[in-house]
């Protein structure tokens, strides 16, 4: 199973997390864990994700987290487990 | 699993320091489309290039999306023009022919360069050679999007003088061809001396004989990773240094890697090599020049610049080889002047020369890049400093190689502007002194002593 990594960075407000996973609920993405913290007002989230039943393929997928980020005005990128693991682990 | 430090790494990467993945370059052999009918000979190429290559931008694009990673530019070489059209191609004008069909299907497939309008002459030309040379000025002139290399020097075979004189006149005549454009056509010429085969970089990419039928070549970049990195070690030893280097390198080339069997994968199309250079563009931050700076250099061209770029270029090697299983291309640093903001600031300073960028490349990749000249230098002196370079690559057994730009109608102290990736230029001035009596001697230069190792 390839895993989708999800960023989501900006400023804190409410229902940030809701409406992240009711667009992953919506596209069949199931999350498998969730690391977050926020600094200074500063929300910073990670999930890991399944994408692999999901109707939309991964391309649309990013471009329509990214425009939601957008609406909130945050930042939120999905993007494939193996850039990090390539970079990161040997 | 991923920490979310690590996430932050690689995303501050990308956004903030220009990581990406500069150019995924098809290589794509034209042997098989030799035919001694012109017409017939440019169909073939046409058909086998847009046939080969048309998944090219849309899966670059979908590994983009996917992987979050910039893929700043999909492109294709092809074999040596020379190679292909010597049995069709009676005089230069037929080569032009040849250009604007793979212009055509450069358009076509949607690439922003075509590498391959080319001539390997390390030891002499064929007549099909020098028709292609002869046609370099009409067919860069002509076209929008080919790039021309002429690759004169090898270490095994010495310097070809005759085409290095040549060169000096097809350069000042594409700089009047393209004089409109500010001679942006020689911004499109590069002259080699030990061109690699598998160099994935424009303007100088070509898919060499010794290629397979298609192959997929990547080029990565990211100077402004490297400064960032650079930024949290100031002061410390030369250890520490080269060792942040190293780390750096290997993590940018690892995206490489990763992105280019992933096209390779998607393409069905064998992975070539990941070409590890620092290739700067003239963003703010993505500069090599920036690097030299961070090292401790006021401007790039201050004394210690040589030794500054031969640590940067060999740890950026050392680093970059054990995340990829095949390395090749170019691999290094490029030091282009018009691509590079820093080293146009260096050159606006005063701090940096001709002469000093010679040295420069002694211990780096490539060349006397992307150097805006005055149009009224000689052809005699612009050959003249091809040899300088040529024999730079020769006798170190390195690629060297010079995209010069004698801009027609300005002089120094004045700038020209070429525009998106290519940047823009301070007019720098040249020797004066000639080198006409040396140029004009025909034949070649030997192979140097070390060259005999069998």
């Amino acid at each position: 199973m390839k895993k989708t990594i999800i960023t989501v960075v900006g400023q804190d407000t409410v229902g940030i997390i809701a409406r992240v996973c009711t667009y992953l609920a919506e596209n069949n993405i199931n999350i498998l864990d969730i690391s977050q913290t926020i600094v200074n007002g500063y929300f910073n989230m990670m999930m890991v994700t399944d994408a692999s039943r999901s109707v939309k393929p991964a391309a649309e997928l990013a471009d329509e987290m990214d425009e939601l980020g957008r609406k909130m005005g945050l930042s939120i990128r999905c993007m494939h487990e193996d850039i990090f693991n390539t970079m990161h682990r040997i | 699993m991923i920490n979310r430090m690590e996430a932050t790494e690689t995303i501050k990467m990308i956004t903030q320091e220009n990581l990406d993945v500069r150019t995924i370059t098809l290589g794509i052999s034209l042997l098989d489309c030799i035919d001694s009918d012109l017409d017939r000979l440019n169909e073939k190429i046409y058909e086998k290039i847009t046939a080969t290559a048309k998944n090219l931008v849309s899966v670059g694009k979908d590994i983009e999306k996917e992987y979050g990673i910039p893929i700043v530019n999909k492109r294709i070489s092809v074999t040596p023009i020379a190679l292909i059209g010597g049995s069709a191609c009676k005089k230069p004008e037929d080569y032009v022919t040849i250009a604007r069909t793979l212009d055509r299907a450069a358009k076509e497939v949607g690439v922003n360069f075509i590498g391959g309008f080319s001539a390997l002459v390390s030891k002499g030309m064929t007549r099909s050679d020098e028709n292609l040379i002869r046609a370099i000025p009409e067919a860069l002139a002509s076209t929008e999007r080919v790039c021309s290399s002429v690759n004169v020097g090898s270490t095994k075979c010495g310097i070809d003088m005759d085409a290095v004189r040549l060169m000096g006149e097809i350069i000042v005549k594409t700089a009047v061809l393209t004089k409109e454009l500010d001679s942006l056509g020689c911004a499109k010429l590069v002259v080699f001396c030990n061109a690699p085969d598998d160099n994935p970089f424009m303007a100088g990419a070509f898919h060499g004989v010794t290629e397979s039928d298609a192959i997929i070549n990547v080029g990565v970049s990211g100077p402004g990773v490297v400064k960032t990195a650079l930024e949290q070690v100031r002061g410390q030893g030369f250890e520490v240094l080269c060792e942040t280097i190293k780390k750096t390198a290997f993590k940018v080339t690892r995206v490489g890697q990763l992105v280019a069997q992933e096209a390779s994968k998607r393409l069905d199309v064998p992975f070539g090599i990941i070409d590890l250079s620092l290739a700067p563009t003239p963003a703010i931050g993505d500069s090599v020049a920036d690097i030299l700076c961070e090292i401790g250099l006021e401007h790039a061209g201050a004394p210690g610049t040589t030794a500054a770029l031969a640590l940067l270029n060999d740890q950026v090697k050392k680093g970059g080889v054990m995340a990829s299983s095949y390395v090749g291309g170019l691999s290094g640093a490029f030091i282009p002047v018009s691509e590079d903001q820093g080293m146009i600031n260096a050159v606006e300073a005063g701090a940096l020369s001709l002469e000093k960028l010679e040295a420069m490349t002694c211990v780096c990749s490539v060349g006397l890049d992307m150097i805006a000249v005055p149009g009224d230098t000689k052809p005699s002196t612009i050959s003249g400093i091809i040899a300088d370079e040529m024999a730079i690559g020769m006798v170190n057994q390195k690629t060297t190689a010079v995209r010069l730009i004698p801009v027609i109608g300005k002089g120094v102290g004045e700038t020209v502007e070429f525009g998106g990736l290519l940047g823009h230029a301070p007019v720098m001035p040249v020797n004066q002194f000639s080198c006409e009596a040396f140029v004009n001697r025909k034949g070649r230069i030997p192979a140097p002593i070390h060259s005999f190792k069998n």
